[in-house]
């Protein structure tokens, strides 16, 4: 201990505190803050590109999983519609066969109407010439009355008997 | 501006990459062989061949010197090394070369005063240098107070300026992409090994950042110079009872000056204990507070003073040995093996310091929920 207070030189002493001081001061500006420095930068960018590979692995399984389910969903849709589209050409078919029944019956009815009707016009003109007939014939009958009142009653009822064949 | 003028200088230091500043210091020292080489007629011829011999050679070289001294012949007594400024506090301020001491055969006269090297101590004399004892065989002369660039404090600023441009240079490289290149590449995962391994565990995620320029610091600044022991230039800085003392009261003063009030109240009113038992406790934990770094300091200090006195004594058994032939595969084969083992310590004393250190500041600065 005696030889060790003996040996400590005070000059050294304060050299050591000087350059330790100083290579402190200096390394610390010029060395140890921009070396720790890039070193969190570099870790931090590191550390921040995993996580965002991470991210996006994450994502791309998401949106996997989403193309997925829009791939079920439209297939689902299609075959709803597939279906739907099914079912609207039965109907329309269905609608369709209906309708036409109906306008044919419709125009079948008309027809029947038409036909009723014109077959009344008919007959009221037949029996007007009818009756045109029968004041002709009437006419002549009555001109023939003066030659021969038997033979004009005869032929009314030839006449007569003619007419009522319609 | 200031900033900028920074970053310039940073700029124009790295184009000379570290390579070639450490080739500028190997040219340094070679060329100052010239002027370094000073006969030394030295009583013995200077071999160093005896057990005391080596044991004064071996606390030679643990000490501080006042010159860079690579290799000293005995025999011719000349050194090969460079001389250093020696500056001295003695009513005035004294600057003049380690040259004048020829290595502390002579006595240098700085403004009609004489000063001495004396067991790589400076002390004042008279004249003829002569140098008093007292009855423990200590030296009563005046020592004046000794601010002298030694080989230790050049070696702290050549370790300073190679972390400047290490570690500017990593951080430059951040500007150009966000991976270093280079020597970068190196050191990178030892910053972030500091900051993972010591900083987060011990301080807390939150609150580390602020204390990671005092630990990347400390750790790489005790590792080189460790590392640098373990080369032939023949430093032993992290041995010096000086600098682990102010490495210490550096990681002290942190911890004081960011402990939070919880911590004092755990000093000196420890919740939860009768009141006796606060009374008693008081002086203890502060105690505590001076223990633990002087723990630091001391364990710091004696691994590396055991290491270099455990590598120095395994070669020189070379030189202790009858048979050179038996004794140097052995020596040589022990102290590989035990070198491997102080670099594996050179890393370890550093990470020890600053875990601790990183420990001390955790323990301070926590948040206790209950105790």
């Amino acid at each position: 201990m005696d030889k060790l207070i003996n040996d400590f030189s005070f000059g050294l002493f304060f050299w050591q505190a000087l350059i330790l001081l100083v290579l402190l001061f200096l390394l610390r500006k010029y060395a140890w803050k921009p070396i720790l420095d890039s070193l969190n930068n570099r870790e931090e960018g590191i550390k921040n590109a995993l996580e965002s590979a991470e991210e996006a692995k994450k994502e791309m399984q998401s949106l996997q999983a989403d193309n997925e389910r829009i791939l079920n969903e439209a297939r689902a849709e299609r075959d709803g519609m597939l279906k739907e589209a099914r079912q609207l050409k039965e109907t329309m078919i269905t609608d369709a066969k209906a309708e036409a029944q109906a306008e044919a019956d419709k125009i079948v009815a008309q027809a029947q109407a038409t036909i009723a009707s014109e077959k009344k016009a008919a007959i009221t003109e037949l029996k007007s010439q009818v009756a045109e007939l029968s004041v002709e014939i009437a006419e002549k009958v009555v001109r023939k009355e003066l030659a021969n009142k038997k033979e004009q009653l005869e032929l009314v009822d030839a006449m007569l008997g003619d007419v009522t064949l319609n | 501006m200031h900033r900028n003028l920074g970053t310039e200088f940073i700029h124009v230091m790295q184009k000379r990459t570290v390579v070639k500043i450490l080739l500028i210091f190997t040219f340094v020292f070679n060329t100052s062989n010239l002027f370094a080489k000073e006969p030394d007629n030295g009583e013995d011829g200077g071999k160093v061949n005896t057990k005391s011999e080596i044991d004064a050679y071996i606390e030679h070289h643990l000490q501080d010197t006042h010159d860079f001294t690579l290799w000293s012949d005995g025999e011719t007594g000349s050194h090969v090394g460079f001389p250093l400024p020696v500056i001295l506090w003695d009513n005035g301020l004294k600057v003049f070369s380690s040259s004048k001491f020829h290595h502390g055969e002579t006595i240098a006269e700085v403004d009609g005063n004489y000063y001495r090297l004396y067991h790589g101590k400076i002390y004042k004399t008279d004249a003829e240098g002569t140098i008093t004892y007292d009855e423990d065989q200590h030296p009563t002369n005046p020592k004046p107070l000794d601010f002298s660039i030694t080989k230790n404090v050049v070696t702290m600023i050549f370790v300073g300026i190679l972390m400047f441009l290490l570690f500017g240079g990593l951080a430059r490289s951040y500007k150009k992409g966000a991976l270093p290149t280079g020597f970068g590449r190196v050191l990178e995962p030892l910053v972030i090994y500091v900051r993972d391994e010591i900083a987060i565990p011990n301080i807390g995620r939150e609150k580390h950042r602020k204390f990671m320029g005092f630990l990347l610091t400390v750790f790489f600044f005790i590792w080189i110079l460790n590392l640098l022991g373990m080369t032939p230039l023949g430093v032993n800085v992290t041995g010096n009872i000086a600098v682990t003392v102010c490495l210490a009261l550096f990681t002290y003063f942190i911890t004081q000056f960011s402990a939070n009030r919880e911590y004092w109240k755990h000093i000196f009113w420890m919740p939860g204990v009768p009141v006796i038992m606060k009374i008693v406790l008081m002086p203890i934990e502060i105690l505590g507070t001076l223990t633990k770094p002087f723990a630091l300091l001391i364990r710091l200090f004696a691994n590396i003073t055991a290491g270099h006195v455990v590598i120095m004594s395994l070669i020189a058994l070379i030189f202790m040995a009858d048979n050179l032939y038996v004794m140097t595969p052995i020596s040589l084969l022990l102290t590989i093996f035990i070198s491997v083992i102080e670099l594996l310590v050179a890393f370890l004393q550093a990470f020890i310091f600053t875990m601790l250190s990183a420990l001390f500041i955790g323990l301070a600065v926590q948040d206790h929920e209950h105790h």
